[in-house]
């Protein structure tokens, strides 16, 4: 993985002296609070409802154990004793002082950690696949781009002051697991068909929030080496354009939808032509240089199959079905990636307690070449893991509670902190979250589902990617009520769509049943191997509306 | 109103006209729809600046900027980054002259201004009165190198890099 050079380490370092600075010219009130509001953002720093919350960037997801320990010494110092792992791949705290944060970002300097761009109307942490580098159906590791995006955009001098918030994904595979459709740009590395040379396809418009859209292609095959000019075009045009009189319309998918996908490639071209590409773009030699970090591990030389893991799985079907429900194929023989659920039935998604990410800390260090990643889905992935050592790992985790079997099932929740944590929350979703899980805890009759992704969001905002779930739940408060929409159909892949709402809202006690009922349409309708995302693609939104409407009749 | 460059506050040698009547006045700033009146009323040796709001258009701006040696970019606010692109923009179609960013702007943008091709900086006394100019001065040098080429000099993080390289250095 990327390691700092004295640039990038001092860089960091200043911008820690930076913000001391910035917090001592608001306290002797030479920044009004409107002032050091965006320049604390801009450092992860929310006012949460309860206390301050300290937003960490893990970049593209990717962390070493090193980092990851220091992640729970911070936790254990300055928080409660556990941290919260998001939909950005970030890593939140929730309990933080104001007056521990300079030392708290001191101690990420010291493992080339940051908070930079985690909030603020800026380009924000930049998302990857979380299986960059081992996924089989992968054409180019994602991670070396997503890492030159990163230098580029952070502190930026010309959009760091945006209409609005700016996402980036990327991905180097042909299955999109970065969910770059909903990305405000979203980058996939892909061939070209007549050249055979790597090119970019770029999306542009892409967001969820209040008004959710899939984002689309204004360039079909970018050269590699024109990235930066094509980003800075883009990103000029937007900071340009963009509306500036409503936050809910600021998006730079507002500006595609408002004067078309068309007439919006022609701004971006015309200004990218302008553009003297050679004094912008990174020269080839600093691509090389980034990429070298990301040279593949040593694997050793093994059998397709381990015979050890075969036998293991054999003597005990528990650890089979956690094996075959957790572990992606990966890249090199007798190797696995291997996803550590943080959704275990009960707790809040996507949380860690600093035990236990010590414990992944060790376990990266000692079989997975010392790295580790987050993924948007709030779960930690062991990329590089020889098969025969996952019986040892799956004990270990089991001992520290992170053996749950469930990574892509119905409690495999995308929840976001929601009214318990978060200021901007219309209402609870962890609450949410664990009912749901709770209905479904049963092993057996999760797997006979399959796979089904369910993703609750506690606002409008979107955090929890409702509208990109195979069941999205949309918490909302009405005349001081909690009310929960459903929506159906969503998906989060290279077939990105937007769910669609089933009917009204529904008070949080009867959620699960909803839920239950929806599933049951699924159970009873489904043809062979048939997903649920599939059945519902085959039967429509008819008869999920019909099962939907007699819960929402019982309790009207 | 303080008027400050990277060396520190300095003197304001512009005197806004009323309209478009620069009269005889040597270095004369006009608000952008004053600027083609203004613009036939110049005389040879009258240096004329112009205020132009921060979504002027480019494709109208550029038709005259070589007969100005002033532009002035309104910042209505400092949370608004228009300007920083429109003054990209504006040294992109060749102007040499003076550029400068007039607004409330805070002291942490300082160096964002220049790299994106400001010379000046002109603040409005209530952000002057909280944030004086050694905090500008002090803000403007917190980062030493930022990673962006074609921003400025040729001092980012990149192209030490490359010069490291071309040095043999072990960068």
């Amino acid at each position: 993985m990327y390691r700092y050079d004295e640039f990038d380490e001092r860089f960091v370092r200043e911008r820690v002296a930076q913000f001391r600075d910035q917090v001592a010219r608001r306290l002797d009130g030479s920044l009004t609070e409107d002032e050091f509001k965006p320049l604390r953002l801009k450092n992860g720093v929310y006012l949460q409802l309860h206390a301050y919350m300290l937003r960490i960037a893990v970049p593209y997801g990717t962390l070493n154990s090193r980092q990851l320990r220091q992640l729970a010494l911070i936790g254990e110092k300055y928080d409660r004793g556990y941290g919260h792992f998001t939909t950005r791949t970030n890593l939140q705290y929730n309990w933080p002082k104001l007056r521990d944060i300079p030392d708290i970002l001191d101690l990420l300097a010291d493992v080339e950690m940051h908070c930079i761009q985690t909030s603020g109307n800026c380009i924000r942490n930049v998302t990857a696949d979380h299986f960059a580098g081992v996924a089989q159906d992968e054409i180019e590791d994602p991670r070396p781009t997503a890492e030159l995006i990163r230098q580029w955009s952070s502190l930026h001098p010309e959009f760091s002051y945006l209409p609005r918030k700016f996402k980036i994904a990327v991905t180097g595979a042909e299955h999109d697991r970065a969910v770059i459709k909903a990305h405000d740009i979203g980058l996939r590395l892909r061939r070209h068909p007549d050249t055979h040379e790597i090119c970019f396809e770029v999306s542009v418009g892409g967001g969820l929030g209040r008004t959710p859209m899939i984002g689309k292609v204004v360039r079909d095959y970018l050269p590699k080496a024109d990235l930066l000019a094509y980003l800075e075009a883009v990103m000029r045009v937007y900071n340009l354009e963009g509306r500036r009189d409503n936050k809910y319309k600021a998006r730079v998918k507002i500006l595609v939808h408002e004067i078309g996908v068309e007439e919006f490639t022609r701004r971006v071209e015309e200004e990218f032509a302008r553009l003297d590409g050679p004094s912008v773009n990174a020269d080839p030699a600093e691509v090389a240089r980034i990429a070298a970090y990301f040279a593949p591990p040593s694997y050793e030389v093994l059998p397709e199959t381990s015979r050890v893991l075969e036998a293991t799985k054999a003597a005990n079907p528990a650890f089979a079905r956690w094996v075959e429900t957790n572990t992606t194929p990966h890249k090199a023989p007798g190797y696995t990636a291997l996803t550590i659920s943080l959704k275990p039935i009960g707790e809040a998604p996507g949380d860690a307690t600093s035990e236990q990410m010590r414990l992944v800390a060790d376990l990266a260090e000692q079989y997975s070449h010392d790295e580790l990643r987050v993924t948007h889905a709030q779960n930690l992935v062991l990329p590089h893991l020889r098969q025969r050592d996952l019986f040892t790992i799956w004990q270990k985790l089991g001992e520290a509670g992170l053996a749950s079997a469930n990574i892509g099932l119905i409690t495999d929740i995308i929840a976001c902190p929601g009214l318990d944590y978060c200021a901007l929350a219309t209402a609870r979703s962890i609450p949410i979250a664990q009912a749901i899980q709770r209905r479904f805890a049963d092993d057996e009759r999760q797997r006979l589902i399959g796979e089904l992704n369910i993703k609750i969001s506690g606002c409008i905002n979107a955090c929890g990617h409702h509208h990109i779930g195979h069941i999205g739940i949309l918490g909302l408060e009405k005349r001081g009520i909690e009310s929960y929409q459903i929506t159906l159909g969503g998906e989060a892949t290279e077939n990105a769509t937007i769910g669609e709402i089933l009917g009204p809202g529904l008070a949080a006690e009867d959620v699960p049943d909803a839920i239950g009922r929806i599933v049951d349409v699924y159970l009873a309708e489904r043809q062979g191997n048939e997903s649920f995302i599939e059945s519902v693609r085959r039967l429509g939104l008819a008869p999920f509306k019909a099962a939907f409407q007699e819960v929402a009749n019982a309790v009207a | 109103m303080l008027l400050l460059d990277k060396s520190g506050a300095k003197a304001d040698v512009w005197t806004r006209s009323e309209g478009a009547a620069i009269d005889n006045i040597s270095h004369a700033l006009v608000a952008w729809e004053a600027l083609p009146e203004a613009l036939q009323q110049k005389s040879r040796d009258q240096r004329l600046g112009v205020i132009v709001p921060n979504n002027v258009s480019i494709a109208e701006l550029k038709l005259v900027l070589r007969q100005l040696s002033l532009v002035a970019v309104s910042f209505p606010s400092f949370s608004d980054g228009r300007g920083f692109s429109l003054a990209k923009l504006i040294r992109n179609h060749g102007f040499t002259g003076t550029l400068r960013a007039s607004g409330p702007l805070i002291a942490d943008q300082f160096a964002y201004a220049i790299s994106c091709g400001f010379d000046e900086i002109e603040l409005p006394d209530a952000s002057a009165g909280r944030q004086p100019v050694e905090q500008w001065l002090k803000a403007v040098a917190q980062i030493s190198h930022g990673y962006q080429r074609g921003y400025g000099d040729n001092r980012n993080i990149l192209d030490q890099r490359r010069a490291a390289r071309a040095a043999g250095g072990a960068v």
